[in-house]
């Protein structure tokens, strides 16, 4: 049983470093622009799509490269058209707004590439399980962990060493400050956006190997991601990492001994987090 | 007080006006919808056209239109012409469903009500059928009770009921690939019944259950229940999802390697979960309710042809061959009254037996008497990566009868009231 | 002037709720549909009551909307086939888990608390799910219907009569509304509306806000679970989807749509959100563009909602 337990909090971690990488996308865009992005499922089934059409040409390494790309650049043009109008208002018309961009993308997938779901092949020495010994991971699994971590390391990096990192460090404590100082915000947060969008987008890739690549993929996975920020808390990427892994976690051991119950449970944790500590395990006080 | 005549105050209404117009090209007026004849026969179809069943819903659409192309060039229904109107029912949205049924019956005056892939749809709607006394034929929902203890004089239904599924492939499983299964279920009715079907089988041959456990609807991650039914060391390990949840369990239980250490199997399976799969994870033992390929049944290959035409080139699934049945049925039954009085057209279906270019499959299908079960036969096979044509996913191995894998209409818990 | 507006506003408005059952076919509509609009309204008008006049987003309604729905169900179904007992026991079932569930979260503020109050509803929808021998699980609470409701002298005939059913909804509309009109206009309601502009500011004038809070939260629940009684007697069903985010989300969309400001908005937004995706549903399959357009242009030009409009005209 307690194998079973290991293996199944495993896999559970691997899952939650999945939302992870959902969930910091959303997080660095709610952080600087005070936008919840409810699109972001719809911008990870976009990533997955493109990775699928760019296949047959450039393969799959060159889809994992290229499609997140492609989806920042999307994510970009979408921020310039409409989410940069909803800035500075009550956080209400972000998710309205990105609600309804959300609709119109799952339409527009399902116009483009029909409802039905369309075969995403992996290449074949990552799609099998490693060994006997280690017969509770799969190669892919493995992979997708491995390149959640390049990504998050990638991610802190930037955020840590860079001069765009540093700005928009800067812009989540005092955005206002930072303008002051000269720095341009609009572009700041136009980049910032297409870096959440980034990360989705490469979530979808990753998605697309694991599950049906249907329009829709994305809105399953949604609220698994802004639970992982709530448990965090907001305002901390940190805590957002610590979130994704930890309803991860959670909805792995929970299927072991009460396997129905495996989705409700993260639900549960949300609100059990939030009744003791009402900012989130890392959030800050003052921050919505 | 000032005239606002700000510069974004007009580009603003020059956008909207685009938008506007932009959306008024795509519909038209709302009070121009009566460009229907009034004197047409009118099928409505509420169907899932959007979220999780929309591939499903519209391919039984498609089966639907062909058959009303069909009735139309045959000269109609009592020399009317026929139309199907359609309503989007959604994937998981009862009020609506019921809302758009209502619709259909009450202010377009459907003659004939079809629908719907979502099991709690098509309980839902039989209700309303019931109570506005129309007509209904499911296409595609397959929880037991509706033709079981929700059945009602006025519904019947074209795909299987779960019993028939599981009692179909059932002692295959057993005979080739071993006693001991393990069973991991998507947690809703249709995965229960699937389930308790599966365990009445087993207990009749003498086999054991290893364990079983249930998934939600939905569930993206199935590595803990794979992990489990693995360390249970089973002969076969039946997979019960349907749909994408069907789709997300194989491509996660060839990545675990399990195609190659246990036999994977399962009942119902769709053409449409075998073409979103990877080729290498078009595996198992699974049940058909109708396949495209099968030499020497009449009438067939026109069917998949017209069909092609209609799909881009696409063949038909057994989605397409529901609405295609519902709608024919109900074609040569009003023909055949010359009427389309609802209980009188529901007393000459029961026992009706389709003819060979609608059944399209062998043993002669029919409507049972008792709970308005359609008898058809049963595929039981092993998917396959791809046959001699890149369409021909699945290898037949044998057909069954519905009448000798369906349960007694005793056993179906179906009561059939008439109106007085 | 204002208030002769408002009068003839409401008489407008009174007006033509009384009548449509006979002018709703000749626009292309159905008594049901009024129906449909009518308990929809109700709900965004509640979710209102806490969203608009007291500044607290809650995305999590759509979870006592549905304990309404699952009252009322059952309770016709197994205990007492009586439509009026439905509705209470509907009504106090959604009422009880609003009071315990606001106890415990009337502390967060802001995101949190919405995304606390989807926690919460999540937990609802997976009893009302999983418990299926009770609920009927996925598969819905079906073989029941509503009952006549017999008042001695006469008996309504809500189930055979669409028209019957419509106005028992709209004398339950027109009674919550005008109770949550005047809750409004008291010194209760004014309270509220200081709490939504400034809580700071309320609460160094010594006003007790998280239990105002609260208060306001437990009048939304009330008429909320209300309307979810009523959208089982329209619909002679109960369904998980009833308690989902997805249904809560609805709700705020009427109410931004047709105005978060103004008393009357959600119900203009029930009537343009219905209407529409109804309409245009029927006439493409594509319909979700055309909502998701929607709702992107109201957000971005007419945040106000539809009223807020209306509003801007006859002020300038």
């Amino acid at each position: 049983m307690t194998q079973l337990v290991l293996f199944n909090l495993f896999n559970g971690l691997i899952i939650g470093a999945f939302y992870a990488l959902m969930a910091l996308g959303l997080s660095l865009i709610l952080n600087l622009s005070g936008v919840i992005n409810f699109a972001h499922g719809g911008f990870l089934a976009i990533g997955g799509y493109l990775a699928y059409m760019l296949m047959p040409q450039i393969g799959f390494w060159g889809a994992l490269a290229v499609a997140p790309i492609l989806t920042a650049l999307i994510g970009i043009a979408a921020e310039r058209l409409f989410i940069r109008r909803v800035y500075g208002r009550d956080p209400l018309y972000s998710l309205l707004l990105t609600f309804g961009l959300a609709f119109m993308i799952e339409d527009g997938t399902r116009f483009i590439w029909g409802a039905s779901t369309v075969p995403f092949a992996v290449p074949s020495y990552l799609s099998s399980s490693l060994s006997n010994e280690f017969f509770f991971l799969t190669g892919y699994r493995v992979f997708m962990v491995a390149l959640v971590i390049a990504a998050v390391a990638a991610l802190f990096l930037i955020l840590g060493q860079t001069r765009l990192g540093m700005r928009i460090r800067a812009g989540t404590l005092d955005l206002e400050t930072v303008s002051v100082l000269g720095i341009n915000v609009r572009i700041l947060r136009n980049v910032n956006f297409g870096l959440g969008i980034y990360l989705a987008g490469l979530a979808g890739v990753l998605a697309a190997g694991m599950l049906g690549l249907q329009p829709t993929i994305g809105s399953s996975l949604i609220m698994p991601s802004f639970v992982a920020i709530i448990v965090g808390g907001l305002g901390s990427l940190p805590g957002t990492l610590l979130g994704g892994l930890l309803i991860g976690a959670a909805s792995g051991v929970v299927t072991v001994f009460y396997p129905s119950a495996s989705e409700a449970v993260i639900y549960v944790m949300m609100a059990l987090v939030l009744l003791v500590r009402p900012h989130g395990l890392l959030g800050e006080e003052g921050r919505f | 007080m000032k005239s606002s005549k700000s510069p974004h105050s007009t580009s603003r209404r020059q956008i909207i006006k685009g938008a506007a117009a932009a959306g008024l090209a795509q519909i038209a007026s709302p009070f121009v919808w009566s460009a229907r004849a009034a004197d047409n026969v009118k099928f409505g179809l509420d169907n899932p056209l959007t979220g999780v069943y929309a591939e499903l819903g519209k391919n039984e659409q498609i089966g639907c239109e062909l058959a009303i192309a069909e009735i139309n060039a045959k000269g109609g229904i009592l020399g009317r012409q026929v139309e199907l109107l359609v309503e989007d029912s959604t994937s998981a949205d009862t009020g609506t469903a019921v809302q758009k049924g209502r619709k259909l019956i009450e202010r377009d005056k459907v003659d004939f009500l079809l629908g719907n892939v979502n099991s709690a749809m098509a309980i839902a709607l039989g209700d309303l059928s019931n109570e506005l006394k129309t007509l209904q034929i499911v296409t595609g929902g397959h929880t037991d009770s509706v033709t079981g203890t929700d059945c009602h004089w006025n519904v019947f239904r074209v795909c299987n009921t779960t019993r028939m599924e599981t009692n179909a492939v059932a002692k295959t499983l057993f005979d080739k690939y071993g006693k001991k299964w393990y069973f991991i279920t998507p947690d809703y009715a249709f995965g229960h019944t699937l389930q308790q079907g599966f365990e009445a089988s087993l207990k009749e041959f003498g086999g054991t259950e290893l364990g079983a456990d249930l998934s939600p609807l939905g569930t993206t991650d199935y590595s803990a229940y794979l992990i489990k039914a693995q360390a249970a060391n089973p002969d076969v390990i039946i997979l019960l999802q349907a749909g994408d949840d069907a789709v997300n369990v194989l491509k996660q239980a060839v990545q675990f390697g399990l195609d190659k250490k246990f036999h994977i199997a399962g009942a119902q399976q769709e053409l449409e979960v075998l073409n979103g799969l990877p080729p290498n994870a078009r595996i198992g033992t699974w049940v058909f309710e109708w396949y495209w390929k099968q030499p020497g049944v009449p009438h067939l290959d026109e069917f998949v042809s017209a069909i092609r035409k209609r799909t881009g080139g696409k063949v038909p699934t057994a989605r397409h061959w529901f609405g295609h049945v519902a709608v024919w049925s109900c074609a040569l039954v009003a023909n055949q009254e010359k009427t389309l009085d609802a209980v009188k057209l529901a007393k000459a279906l029961e026992n009706f037996k389709l003819p060979p270019e609608v059944a399209l499959m062998p043993n002669d299908p029919f409507y049972r008497a008792g709970d308005h079960q359609l008898m058809p036969s049963l595929y039981v096979g092993e998917a396959m990566e791809h046959g001699a044509e890149p369409e021909d996913l699945f290898h037949v191995s044998q057909v069954v009868k519905g009448t000798d894998a369906a349960l007694p209409v005793a056993d179906t818990g179906c009561h059939l009231k008439w109106p007085t | 002037m204002r208030l002769l507006d408002r009068r003839v506003a409401n008489a407008v408005i009174l007006l033509l709720l009384l009548t449509a059952p006979y002018w709703i076919n000749a626009v292309g509509g159905y008594t049901a549909l009024g129906s449909r609009v009518l308990v929809l309204a109700l709900a965004a008008t509640s979710l209102n009551f806490l969203l608009g006049f007291t500044g607290v987003l809650s995305f999590g309604h759509a979870a006592y909307f549905g304990l309404g729905v699952y009252g009322a169900g059952l309770t016709i179904k197994y205990l007492y086939a009586n439509t009026l007992a439905g509705m209470a026991v509907g009504v106090a079932v959604g009422t009880l888990a609003a009071a315990i569930v606001g106890v415990m979260i009337v502390r967060l503020r802001g995101v949190y608390f919405a995304m606390v109050t989807i926690a919460f509803g999540q937990v609802f929808y997976y009893i009302a799910y999983q418990w299926n021998s009770v609920t009927g699980g996925d598969d819905g609470l079906s073989g029941w219907r509503r009952v006549p409701i017999s008042l001695g002298f006469t008996t309504v005939d809500i189930l055979g009569s669409d028209k019957a059913l419509y106005y028992l909804i709209l004398i339950c509309f027109l009674v919550s509304v005008a109770v949550m009109a005047a809750l409004l206009a008291s010194p209760f309601g004014r309270t509220l509306l200081a709490v939504r502009e400034n809580e700071r500011r309320a609460r160094f004038l010594g006003i007790p806000v998280d239990r105002h809070i609260w208060l306001s939260w437990m009048v939304s629940c009330f008429f909320v679970s209300l309307a979810g009684t009523l959208y089982a007697l329209l619909n002679n069903f109960a369904d998980p989807h009833d308690l989902r985010w997805d249904q809560s989300g609805d709700f705020v969309i009427m109410a931004v749509l047709g105005g978060m400001r103004s008393f009357w908005g959600p119900l203009l937004g029930a009537v343009i959100f219905v209407v529409l995706q109804d309409y245009v549903s029927s006439q493409t399959e594509n319909w979700m563009s055309f909502i998701g357009l929607l709702f992107v242009l109201v957000v971005l030009f007419f945040p106000r909602g539809v009223l807020g409009i209306i509003g801007r005209k006859t002020a300038s």
